[in-house]
């Protein structure tokens, strides 16, 4: 009964990981067809802002929530601005340039912080489920992820601000026709998109153990994650994190970590295969 | 045509034997090897990009596989001849099944780029975890993290105690690096060669008039595999030791940093990236005030930016003779941005 409600809580744990890491290259993808590989070193960013906050002074939930989202927001706007708006349209030559980006931020953050190990340690602590420890920072992620989730919901689908982004996405010729500025609202976008990667990276960062090259860890399942999602934002985010968290946790539990991890990795290509349009293109078209 | 062909191969083929002659008067064959092998690297994924219109995101796994699978066949069977064809013959047959998957099953683009990713990425995994003794090929230890140290290196065919090395494995390189580009050059001009290059401008088209995409992208995919592979066993050969890293996304990106810098559409171009890149790093590894990561990052987003051609083409087409040939080459980089919004 014990292990049974400790793999619940880490199997919810997983899913959520996931869609906390893929959050960021979803809304980005989802809304603009832009791959953004350089996610990974934005939430490394994150990471970073969070440790140097709260080594400044500043409470650890005040640096996670929000000089972490906000730092890493700025730095996206000045990608936006200087390399991924002349790049629209382009989803190759974007990913091409992210990921230059992505090797030169590991390049800068080594040239600063040097390339050792830091860390924090978690705010909450651990406590007991009959004879097993579960950590209790994983159940901040978990509401945490699930807030994020019905925030976004609720900024797309209910505020006239998501309604405008909504409609640049589609179509953006007849939102500039009827007097909105597509620029601005990809700008926004890739804003919001940089500053939930920067958020994933702070919540993450009491976790691990923080190198420059951290986000190289990330990219790789945020991105098959996201993919396998297809074109719905919230829906196919949701469901493809919870297919391959699943499997993941099934096989780690099954037979080891490394396992599970490539068995993720295999139930992806299958994945990709059986549906080259990601979930959200064969099941539940056109939601949200 | 054959003796038009044969034309067009001999100017080329005797400078690049100059080339080879002329290096080592500038650098130490030592680097020069590696720069080779970068170069062959850089043209298998220069074929199937610039020539097939496949981006593969995992070119590095195939280098990898050629690596590894030289060193496991060298450590079982000693003499190197055999094992070398193996270290061809494993990425080519892993290319293969791995093409057959993602274009029978009509993937293109992002999701091509997921799969291929993730392909190396399971390969990085697994080799990363099997230190333990438990994971023998034959007399071989996979060796996890640490990897495969001291098997037998190139030698002599016949003459296992006849090493290849130093100053004979750069010439030994630099040969087979013409003899691929030569074949290359010949082989884009056979019926199957342009249909390849048709299948990059227009997929459908090529379709629409009865030839099958998909196993003609595959034969593409499976060749580059089977030179990134002899990429890999040279490199085997040159290192004498191969590690998981060489799976490493970090690799992979090198790989598409060379074929963007040196452009695309030409074969000369990504040997050319390769071998500039390398350099580049060679030389500023001999520094410490610039992260090298850092640079190659900023030359990669500067490419993408400005020069998405590339600077072999770019050269090419400030030289008069290929000004008439510019208007194709517009046409052809149009026909990559299509391909790209689609």
């Amino acid at each position: 009964m014990d292990l049974a409600a400790v793999i619940f809580v880490e199997t919810a744990y997983a899913i959520a990981s996931l869609i906390l890491i893929s959050m960021g290259l979803a809304v980005v993808f989802g809304m603009m067809r832009v791959i953004n590989l350089a996610h990974g070193e934005f939430m490394m960013m994150g990471g970073y802002t969070t440790i140097m906050a709260v080594n400044a002074g500043i409470n650890i939930y005040i640096a996670i929530l929000i000089v972490a989202p906000l730092v890493v927001g700025i730095i996206g706007l000045v990608v936006e601005r200087l390399v991924i708006r002349h790049l629209y349209g382009r989803l190759v030559d974007t990913m091409l340039a992210t990921w230059g980006l992505s090797l030169f931020f590991v390049g800068i953050v080594t040239m600063i912080f040097g390339n050792t190990t830091t860390g924090i340690s978690t705010p909450i602590s651990g406590f007991q489920i009959g004879d097993y420890q579960i950590n209790g920072y994983n159940f901040f992620i978990i509401v945490l992820v699930i807030v994020l989730l019905i925030a976004t919901y609720a900024l797309l689908k209910g505020t006239r601000l998501g309604l405008i982004a909504r409609g640049t996405m589609q179509r953006s010729d007849i939102a500039a026709a009827l007097g909105y500025d597509p620029e601005r609202v990809y700008m926004l976008t890739f804003m919001t998109g940089s500053a939930l990667s920067g958020l994933a990276g702070a919540v993450l960062a009491p976790l691990v153990g923080l190198v420059p090259t951290s986000g190289g860890a990330y990219i790789a399942k945020s991105f098959i994650t996201v993919v396998a999602g297809g074109p719905s934002i919230i829906t196919g985010l949701v469901s493809s994190a919870a297919s391959f968290g699943f499997i993941n946790q099934v096989f780690t539990f099954g037979i080891s970590p490394v396992v599970g991890e490539i068995a993720l990795l295999v139930g992806a290509v299958i994945l990709l295969r059986l549906m080259p349009q990601g979930i959200t293109g064969r099941f539940f078209k056109g939601k949200l | 045509m054959q003796s038009q062909m044969i034309k067009t191969m001999v100017g080329p083929a005797v400078a690049a034997i100059l080339l080879m002659f002329l290096l080592p008067t500038i650098l130490e064959t030592y680097t020069l090897t590696l720069l080779v092998v970068y170069g062959m690297l850089g043209l298998s994924l220069g074929l199937i990009w610039g020539f097939g219109g496949i981006l593969c995101f995992g070119q590095a796994a195939f280098f990898g596989l050629g690596a590894y699978a030289y060193a496991i066949a060298a450590i079982n069977i000693g003499e190197s001849t055999l094992p070398a064809f193996i270290g061809i013959l494993v990425p080519m047959v892993v290319a293969f099944l791995l093409g057959a998957m993602m274009f029978y099953g009509r993937l293109a683009d992002v999701y091509m780029g997921v799969i291929t990713l993730v392909f190396t990425l399971i390969l990085f995994r697994f080799m990363n975890s099997t230190a333990g003794p438990e994971y023998v090929i034959g007399k071989a230890r996979l060796g996890g993290f640490n990897g495969i140290p001291g098997y037998q290196t190139l030698n002599v065919p016949g003459f296992p105690d006849e090493y290849i090395y130093g100053d004979a494995l750069y010439y030994l390189a630099f040969s087979l690096l013409i003899i691929v580009y030569l074949f290359l050059r010949w082989f884009l001009k056979t019926s199957f060669g342009r249909t390849a290059i048709a299948i990059r401008e227009n997929e459908e088209r090529v379709e629409l008039m009865g030839y099958d995409v998909r196993i003609r992208k595959t034969l593409l995919f499976s060749l580059g595999g089977g030179i990134a592979g002899l990429a890999g066993v040279l490199y085997a050969s040159w290192a004498e030791i191969v590690t998981p890293g060489l799976f490493s996304l970090g690799q992979s990106a090198e790989i598409i940093i060379w074929c963007i810098v040196g452009g695309l559409g030409v074969l000369v171009g990504p040997i050319f990236g390769g071998m500039l890149i390398g350099l580049m790093k060679f030389l500023l590894g001999q520094q410490s005030v610039i992260d090298n990561t850092l640079i190659l990052g900023l030359v990669l987003v500067l490419f993408v930016l400005f020069l998405p051609k590339g600077v072999v083409p770019t050269l090419i087409k400030w030289l008069p003779k290929g000004r008439k040939n510019s208007r194709k080459r517009r046409r052809k980089s149009q026909g990559r941005n299509r391909r790209s919004e689609a």
